[in-house]
């Protein structure tokens, strides 16, 4: 059986595959592996999404959306969920808008072991405005508001949030994955699967963290993104599932 | 048919319940706490989830989310906490999901929040403000009606008074006309049909089901809160015979309005009293007709002169409107202050139109 290109053919659950994200970026792939798992499920989900250039994920999937304010999806989530305990919900955002303008409710969602599976696409930096910092961004990372890199000492660290989520006791499943080569694309999926399967079994609050190509906002070439992003983000924060209960 | 004794948070509680509310969430804080602690304790059993929220941001997201898939939803704070509240709200009016907020305000100075509101974009808030209990378990369930039939956040205001007074109160469901069916809602079923639904501020769709895109959405939205204001104004006036006076006031206050206003009628002055129900959409038509002939236009409210604004813009005369309350808060900082008084409310009436403070 000779291999299917991933560009030979659009999932179902895309309405078009056409799209504005730059060439490089790493959100396609990561959401293309989501949108396997939700069809492999076959689940009917509602699905959340913040503010970034993912956003029109969203809007081409053909998946009941809300958009939701910077940051606030999780929060937003909890009412779709509580609402409808038996529809699987899954939020999507990026680093800018969990980490850095919404960490208190991604936190307190899992703190509260709401069943939902949120999902960060962490690519380090604002890709959507053009390439500045936020609470991801590695250190010696330049971006238009970090000039000469990341700095700790001017800048501070960057915040791990799979770490920090891993330790709330709400929290059922944790993982990291990365779309910067074939073998990591089909790992975040058996993670995104696993999520998706213990949301399902109501095991309480799911999350996968998605390290995502972003040579545009990190001022690299193309081709270079998936190096790069080795060589700066998965050096940086490690790549696996953090927490996860015993496979049944 | 009979009375209960009960706290007013329980009643508003009980009011939420008999409209239908199904969702609620919000973060402690006086005089809003005690609706908060009733919901807890009473929405489970009606099938309902209560939510003690992280924050207010959290809370009013949360209420949307909720209200997104098509469940009665609410939240609520004091003024204080609606301020940390006002983007969720812009963002209920522009993307058009019902939720209604209450505001146990801890005075009278969130005239302008409700008002005016703090977010950004075109819209205003259907806000309603109740003068006792009794009033407040209707405007209660009149306010998810409203939040249903145009599809937009609306707040109750009410106060400590409103909140904390212990009264005999029956809770009598009220039958509203049926409201649009909400085939909006993001539910999941749609999920992978081809026709997915999206809820988005800038409407713009998915490419199955286009939007008309930001500008046309948010002028349809403008054009509906013109619509509301034409329709749903409300207001309370008492000209008594052809009065000269009428004092204005909003809320609560307005009982002592009632109180002084019978007392100098009694005594031979020609004295009146208008009251909004609605601060927005405000009466101005109603105010206008009220005031024709008036030689003193009162504004009796507990702020720095917020309402005032809104009747210089509707009397028939703005050149015989005066502001006759003032910022009065006791030192919690929780509950009105002593300008609250009939007695003070007697005197500054009789000075401003310049009677003799004694007698009439």
């Amino acid at each position: 059986m000779s291999a299917e290109l991933i560009s030979s053919f659009k999932p179902d659950l895309l309405q078009t595959a056409e799209h504005e994200l730059c060439p490089g970026c790493g959100h396609s792939p990561a959401w293309r592996v989501v949108l396997d798992v939700i069809a492999e499920l076959e689940l009917k989900p509602v699905l959340l999404a913040g503010h970034g250039c993912y956003t029109q994920l969203m809007t081409n999937s053909d998946l009941d959306s809300l958009q939701c304010l910077h940051g606030r999806a999780p929060a937003a989530a909890t009412g779709v969920k509580r609402m409808l305990p038996d529809t699987p919900v899954i939020t999507l955002q990026g680093d800018g808008d969990m980490v850095s303008e919404g960490l208190h409710e991604v936190l307190h969602a899992a703190a509260r072991g709401e069943r939902i599976t949120s999902l960060l696409l962490n690519n380090g930096v604002f890709g959507d405005t053009g390439g500045h910092m936020t609470a991801t961004t590695v250190v010696g990372q330049r971006t238009k508001t970090s000039l000469e890199g990341r700095d700790p000492e001017l800048h501070g660290t960057p915040i791990d949030v799979s770490r920090l989520l891993a330790q709330i006791d709400g929290a059922a499943y944790v993982a990291r994955g990365a779309v910067n080569s074939p073998g990591m694309v089909a790992r975040t999926k058996r993670m995104v699967r696993r999520a998706l399967e213990l949301q399902m079994a109501g095991a309480g609050f799911t999350f996968v963290e998605v390290l995502t190509m972003c040579p545009t906002g990190w001022f690299v070439g193309t081709a270079q993104g998936p190096e790069y992003l080795e060589e700066s983000m998965m050096a940086t924060f490690g790549i696996g599932e953090l927490k996860a209960p015993a496979e049944s | 048919m009979t009375k209960r004794l009960m706290q007013g948070s329980e009643a508003v509680a009980e009011a939420a319940i008999a409209a239908g509310c199904r969702f609620f969430t919000g973060y402690p804080m006086l005089p809003f706490t005690e609706l908060l602690e009733n919901m807890a304790a009473k929405l489970p059993a009606a099938g309902g989830v209560c939510i003690n929220a992280a924050s207010e941001i959290e809370a009013v997201n949360m209420a949307l989310g909720a209200a997104a898939t098509g469940a009665r939803s609410a939240t609520g704070s004091c003024g204080q906490g609606l301020a940390l509240m006002q983007e969720g709200i812009a963002e209920l009016a522009l993307n058009e999901l019902p939720v209604v907020i209450f505001n146990m305000a801890r005075g009278q100075q969130d005239y302008f929040q409700a008002t005016r509101g703090g977010g950004w974009g075109d819209y205003r808030t259907i806000a309603l403000a109740p003068k006792d209990v009794a009033e407040a378990v209707e405007h209660t369930q009149l306010l998810f009606h409203l939040a249903d039939l145009y599809r937009t956040p609306v707040i109750l205001y009410g106060d400590y008074v409103i909140a904390h007074a212990s009264i005999g109160v029956d809770v009598v469901p009220l039958a509203f006309p049926p409201t649009p069916p909400k085939d909006w809602v993001v539910d999941g079923t749609t999920s992978g049909t081809g026709r997915a639904r999206q809820i988005w501020t800038w409407a713009l769709g998915k490419p199955n089901t286009p939007g008309p895109g930001p500008s046309r959405a948010w002028e349809d939205i403008a054009a509906k809160y013109g619509q509301i204001a034409r329709a749903e104004a409300r207001h309370d006036v008492d000209r008594g015979d052809e009065c000269e006076v009428l004092v204005v006031s909003f809320g609560t206050t307005a009982v002592f309005v009632d109180r002084v206003v019978e007392d100098l009628r009694a005594e031979g002055l020609r004295i009146g009293s208008f009251r909004p129900i609605t601060l927005w959409p405000f009466p101005g038509d109603a105010l206008d007709h009220a005031t024709r002939g008036c030689s003193h236009v009162l504004v009796y409210e507990l702020n720095g002169g917020q309402m005032v604004d809104d009747v210089r813009m509707h009397a028939a005369d703005r050149s015989v409107v005066r502001s006759i309350g003032g910022v009065s808060q006791d030192n919690s900082g929780m509950r009105q202050g002593d300008l609250l008084s009939a007695d003070v409310l007697r005197r500054r009436v009789l000075d401003a139109v310049g009677l003799p403070r004694g007698a009439s």
